[in-house]
C-alpha cells in the first residue's frame, strides 16, 4: 500500500512537468491554432543554458532566473523570426516548419553540449523537512514550483492590462486590432511566455532524467497528449490531463507493463478515452454552423 | 489547410492533352522523358546507384499512400511507419517461416496491411486534426517497442531482426540483382501510380475530396463518411505497407529499431514537400528524404541534421504548396500573364 | 462644415478579386452618414477599407491626414472605433472584460471607470450582466456591448456595420435611439452601413448608395428618402 502511494506520488510529480509543458502548448494552440512541436527542445536548450550558468558558479537562483529570461526572448525571438515571416501557408507546411524546428534545435544542442549525460542538480532537499519517505525533496519541489508559477500566470492572465490584451488576442484577433491592441506582438509575448514555462519544466524534469539533448523526447508525448486529453482548448484541462497521465504512467510502467511499454499503454489509454471523448475531457464541444 | 478545387487536383500525368498558347502540350511529353530516363537507369548507374533509385521509388510509394490519407482526404497520420514496418515484416516473416518467395508475399502483404488500415481507420477518423495525429502517432512509438517484445521473437526475430536473401533475375537473365530488383520496383511503382491515378478521378477520389473539404455536406449528400474515411485509410496502408514489403526485400534485412518514429514523421516531410494532395508530388517528397539526408551529411559532419532542419524550414519558405505547387503556380502565371486582372462584384 | 472623414477613389481587394472600384464618399464633423446599398454592394468591404481590415488602394482622409497607409491599430488610435459586422463579441470574456478590452487604448484608470459607468447609463441591460460570460447574451445585448466596447475607445468617429441585422423591431429602435443621443452628447461623428433603409434614413443626415462597388447616388436622407426611385427599389413602395 505504501509503495502504491509512493508511486502516485511520483506519478502526481511527473505529471506535473507534463502538465507545465502542456500548459505550454494550450497557450500557442490557444492563439495561433498551430501545436509547438518544438516546445520541448526549446525548454531542453534552455535548460542546457542552466548548465552551463551553474558550471560557471553561478548560484541556482541566479541561473535559474537568466534560464527563464533566456527562455522567454528565445521563444519570443522564434515566433518573430521565424513564424511570423512565414505567413499564410498551409497548416501541414507548418508543422514541418515546426518539425525542423525540432530538429534543428536538438542538432544545435548536441553539437554545442555533446550527446553525454550530464547530471543536473535540484534546488531542492533530497529529503522532505519532516522525514517522510512517502515523497522526496524534490518531487515536492516540483509540484510546489508548478502550482506557483500556474498561480502566477493565472493572476496575469486574468488581473493585469497586459493579459487582458493577450486573452482578446488570442480569442478574437480582429476585435482585438480594432481595440487598438497590437496583436502580433501580443502573439510574440505570448510564445515568450510559453517558452518561459517549458524552461521551468525543463529545469524541473532534468535532475530527473539526466540533462542530454533528447531529454525532452518523451515529455514532450506526454505533454501532448496531457493537452489532448484536458481538451486542446482548455489551458487547465491541460494541468488536470498531466497530472492523470503523469500517474498513469508510473503506475503502468511499475505494475502493468514494465518501462518499455509503458508508453505505448499510456497512448493507448489515452486514445481510449479520446475515442469516447473526442473532444477530450474538459474540451469544448465546438458546434460548428454549417 | 488546402483550398484547391476538386478540378486542380488533378495528377500531372493527365492522358488529355492540355493545349497551351503554342498548341501542342507538354505533359504527354514530360512524361515520354521520365519514363525513358527511369528505363535507362539500370544500365547507366553503378549498382549501388541502383540501389538508391529502387529505394526512391519504394519510398514514393510509402509516401503517395499517406498522400492519399492527409492530402486527399486531409487525415493527419504520424503513424505510417507502423504501416511500412507492418508490409516489412509480413514480407520477412512470411520468407523466413513460411519459405514464401519474395513475390508471393506482396498480395498478403497488400491484404493484411489493407485491412489494419481499414480496421484501424474505422473508430480512429472519429478523431479530428491533432487528436489523430496523436492515436496515429502512439501506433508509430508502439511500433519497434512491440515488436522487440519477448512474446513476439520467435516470429520477429527480436532486436536482431531477420536477414533475407536478395532475389535473383530469372530466367537467367543477364542482370545484377540491384538491376533486376529496380525494374521489378519500376514496374510495381509505375502500376501503384497509375491505379492511384484513377482511383482518385473516381468515385472513391471525389468522395475523399469532398470529406476534405465539407465533411458535413458531404455526408448530407449521401456519401457513407466513415466508410469512405476507412476505405481511404485502409487503401494508404496498403500502399505504404506495400512499399515497406518491397523495402524489406531490397535491403534484405529487417529490425525493429528501423521503424522509429521517424520514418513516420519523414514520410509526412515527403508529403509536404512534394505537394499535397498530388500523385507526382510523392517522387519528388520520396527524393528529398532519401537524398538531403546525404547532402547535409556532405555539408557538415557534426550536425547534419541541423543543416537538414535549415533545407526543411527553407523548403517551407519558398514552396509552402510543396514542390508540385510551385511548379503549378509558375505554370498558371505564365500562361495568365498578359491577361487582366480579373473583376470581382 | 469640414468634413471628418474623406475617401476618394477607394479601391479594396479581396486577394485578387476586387470589391470596391473606386468609390467616393464623406463624413462630416460631427454628423450622421449612412452608406446604404444590397447584399454583396461593398458596405462592409468599405468599412474593412477604412480600417485597414483588407487591402485597399486610394486616398482615405481622417481630420486631414492620410491614414489608408495606416494599420488597424494606429487607427484605431488615431480616433476611429469600428463595430465590426458579426458583432465581434469576445464569447469567452466577461461583459466587464469585452468593455475593458475596448479601453485598452486608455491611459487612466478613472477615465476607463467612468466611461464604463456611461455605457452602463446608455444600456442599463449591460450592468445587470456585467459579471455573465458576453457569449451567452442575447443578440441584441450583444450590439450593445458591441457599442459600448467601441465607444470606450472615446473615438472621433464610429463606423457601424449594420447594427440591426438580426434584431427585433423594438431592439432596433432602441439601438438606434442610443445612437442619436450619442452623437449629440459625445460629439461622435457616426458612419453607419445598413441594409434597413428605412430606419437608417431615418437616423442620418447624409446618406451614399453603393450599387456593386461604386457609389451611384448621395444626398440628404430627407432627399433620399422622398427620391421615388428609391422608395421603389429599396422600400417597396
Amino acid at each position: 500500500m505504501y509503495s502504491l502511494l509512493q508511486q502516485l506520488a511520483s506519478g502526481i510529480a511527473m505529471g506535473a512537468i507534463y502538465a507545465c509543458l502542456g500548459l505550454a502548448l494550450v497557450m500557442i494552440y490557444q492563439s495561433t491554432h498551430h501545436i509547438n512541436f518544438a516546445q520541448g527542445e526549446m525548454a531542453m536548450f534552455s535548460t542546457f543554458i542552466a548548465f552551463l550558468l551553474l558550471k560557471w558558479g553561478l548560484p541556482y537562483w541566479a541561473a535559474g532566473l537568466i534560464t527563464l529570461a533566456f527562455g522567454f526572448v528565445a521563444g519570443f525571438a522564434i515566433e518573430r523570426l521565424v513564424l511570423r515571416p512565414l505567413g499564410e501557408v498551409p497548416e501541414l507546411s507548418v508543422i514541418v516548419v515546426f518539425i525542423g524546428l525540432f530538429v534543428g534545435i536538438n542538432s544545435l544542442a548536441g553539437w554545442i553540449f555533446g550527446h553525454q549525460l550530464e547530471p543536473f542538480p535540484s534546488p531542492f532537499p533530497d529529503k522532505v523537512p519532516g522525514g517522510t519517505t512517502l515523497i522526496s525533496g524534490h518531487e515536492l519541489g516540483t509540484v510546489v514550483v508548478v502550482l506557483l508559477v500556474m498561480a502566477i500566470l493565472y493572476a496575469f492572465l486574468r488581473f493585469t492590462k497586459v493579459g487582458l490584451a493577450m486573452r482578446a488576442s488570442a480569442e478574437n484577433p480582429v476585435s482585438s486590432r480594432l481595440a487598438g491592441i497590437p496583436v502580433s506582438l501580443m502573439l510574440s509575448l505570448g510564445w515568450g511566455l510559453s517558452a518561459l514555462i517549458g524552461a521551468v519544466a525543463g529545469l524541473m524534469v532534468a535532475p530527473v532524467v539526466f540533462l542530454e539533448p533528447n531529454m525532452m523526447g518523451g515529455v514532450l508525448i506526454y505533454a501532448f497528449a496531457a493537452a489532448l486529453l484536458g481538451g486542446i482548448d482548455n489551458p487547465w484541462g491541460a494541468v488536470a490531463g498531466g497530472l492523470i497521465v503523469g500517474v498513469i504512467e508510473n503506475l503502468a510502467g511499475t505494475y502493468v507493463v514494465g518501462t518499455e511499454l509503458k508508453l505505448s499503454l499510456a497512448l493507448v489509454l489515452i486514445v481510449g478515452v479520446l475515442l469516447i471523448r473526442p473532444s477530450g475531457i474538459f474540451g469544448r464541444k465546438l458546434v460548428v454552423r454549417v | 489547410m488546402s483550398t484547391l478545387p476538386v478540378a486542380s487536383s488533378q495528377p500531372s500525368r493527365s492522358a488529355a492533352p492540355t493545349a497551351t498558347a503554342a498548341g501542342w502540350s507538354w505533359r504527354p511529353v514530360a512524361l515520354g522523358a521520365l519514363v525513358l530516363a527511369a528505363l535507362a537507369v539500370p544500365f547507366v548507374l553503378t549498382d549501388y546507384r541502383i540501389f538508391l533509385a529502387t529505394m526512391t521509388l519504394i519510398t514514393a510509394i510509402a509516401v503517395l499512400g499517406l498522400n492519399m490519407l492527409v492530402g486527399y482526404n486531409g487525415q493527419l497520420s504520424l503513424g505510417h511507419g507502423a504501416l511500412y514496418a507492418l508490409g516489412a515484416y509480413v514480407t520477412a516473416v512470411l520468407m523466413e517461416h513460411g519459405g514464401f518467395a519474395w513475390w508471393a508475399t506482396l498480395p498478403v502483404s497488400a491484404v493484411v496491411c489493407f485491412a489494419f488500415g481499414f480496421l484501424f481507420g474505422w473508430p480512429a477518423l472519429r478523431l479530428k486534426g491533432h487528436y489523430l495525429a496523436l492515436a496515429t502517432f502512439a501506433l508509430a512509438l508502439a511500433t519497434p517497442q512491440l515488436l522487440k517484445h519477448k512474446a513476439l521473437e520467435p516470429w520477429t526475430g527480436g532486436v536482431q531482426g531477420i536477414t533475407l536473401l536478395k532475389p535473383e533475375a530469372p530466367f537467367g537473365l543477364e542482370l545484377s540483382a540491384d538491376q533486376w530488383l529496380y525494374l521489378v520496383v519500376l514496374a510495381m511503382a509505375g502500376f501503384l501510380f497509375l491505379c492511384a491515378w484513377n482511383m482518385l478521378r473516381g468515385r472513391l477520389g471525389r468522395a475523399t475530396i469532398a470529406i476534405r473539404e465539407q465533411p458535413i455536406a458531404a455526408s448530407a449528400m449521401g456519401i457513407n463518411v466513415p466508410y469512405v474515411k476507412a476505405m481511404t485509410f485502409g487503401i494508404s496502408a496498403l500502399y505504404t505497407g506495400v512499399a515497406g514489403s518491397l523495402g524489406a526485400i531490397a535491403t534484405a534485412f529487417v529490425a525493429p529499431d528501423s521503424f522509429g518514429m521517424f520514418v513516420s514523421i519523414f514520410f509526412l516531410v515527403g508529403v509536404v514537400v512534394g505537394g499535397l494532395g498530388t500523385i507526382s508530388g510523392a517522387l519528388v517528397g520520396a527524393a528529398f528524404i532519401q537524398f538531403i539526408p546525404n547532402v547535409a551529411d556532405q555539408i557538415s559532419k557534426s550536425a547534419p541534421s541541423a543543416i537538414f532542419a535549415g533545407f526543411l524550414i527553407l523548403c517551407m519558405f519558398l514552396m509552402p504548396q510543396g514542390f508540385v505547387g510551385l511548379v503549378r503556380d509558375g505554370l498558371r502565371r505564365l500562361r495568365t500573364r498578359g491577361q487582366r486582372p480579373r473583376r470581382g462584384d | 462644415m469640414a468634413a471628418l472623414l474623406e475617401a476618394k477613389n477607394v479601391e479594396a481587394f479581396y486577394g485578387p478579386t476586387r470589391v470596391l472600384k473606386g468609390i467616393d464618399f464623406e463624413v462630416a464633423e460631427g454628423g450622421i452618414t449612412t452608406i446604404l446599398g444590397a447584399n454583396g454592394a461593398g458596405k462592409t468591404s468599405t468599412l474593412r477599407a477604412l480600417s485597414g481590415l483588407v487591402r485597399r488602394t486610394g486616398e482615405i482622409r481622417f481630420a486631414g491626414q492620410r491614414i489608408d497607409g495606416f494599420t488597424t491599430e494606429k487607427i484605431a488610435a488615431l480616433g476611429i472605433a469600428h463595430v465590426p459586422d458579426g458583432r465581434g463579441t469576445l464569447v469567452n470574456m466577461t461583459v466587464e472584460e469585452n468593455l475593458r478590452v475596448g479601453a485598452y487604448l486608455c491611459r487612466s484608470k478613472q477615465v476607463v471607470e467612468e466611461g464604463m459607468e456611461r455605457m452602463f447609463g446608455y444600456f442599463p441591460r449591460l450592468r445587470e450582466r456585467r459579471q455573465q460570460q458576453a457569449g451567452t447574451l442575447s443578440g441584441g445585448e450583444q450590439q450593445m456591448l458591441a457599442i459600448s466596447r467601441a465607444l470606450m475607445q472615446r473615438p472621433k468617429l464610429l463606423l457601424m456595420d449594420e447594427p440591426s441585422f438580426g434584431l427585433a423591431p423594438l431592439i432596433i429602435r432602441e439601438i438606434f435611439d442610443i445612437m442619436r443621443v450619442v452623437n449629440k452628447q459625445e460629439g461622435v461623428g457616426i458612419l453607419l452601413v445598413e441594409q434597413n433603409v428605412a430606419r437608417a434614413l431615418d437616423l442620418a443626415d447624409h446618406a451614399w448608395l453603393l450599387e456593386t462597388g461604386s457609389t451611384v447616388m448621395s444626398g440628404t436622407a430627407k432627399e433620399l428618402r422622398d427620391n421615388e426611385q428609391i422608395r421603389r427599389s429599396y422600400l417597396g413602395f
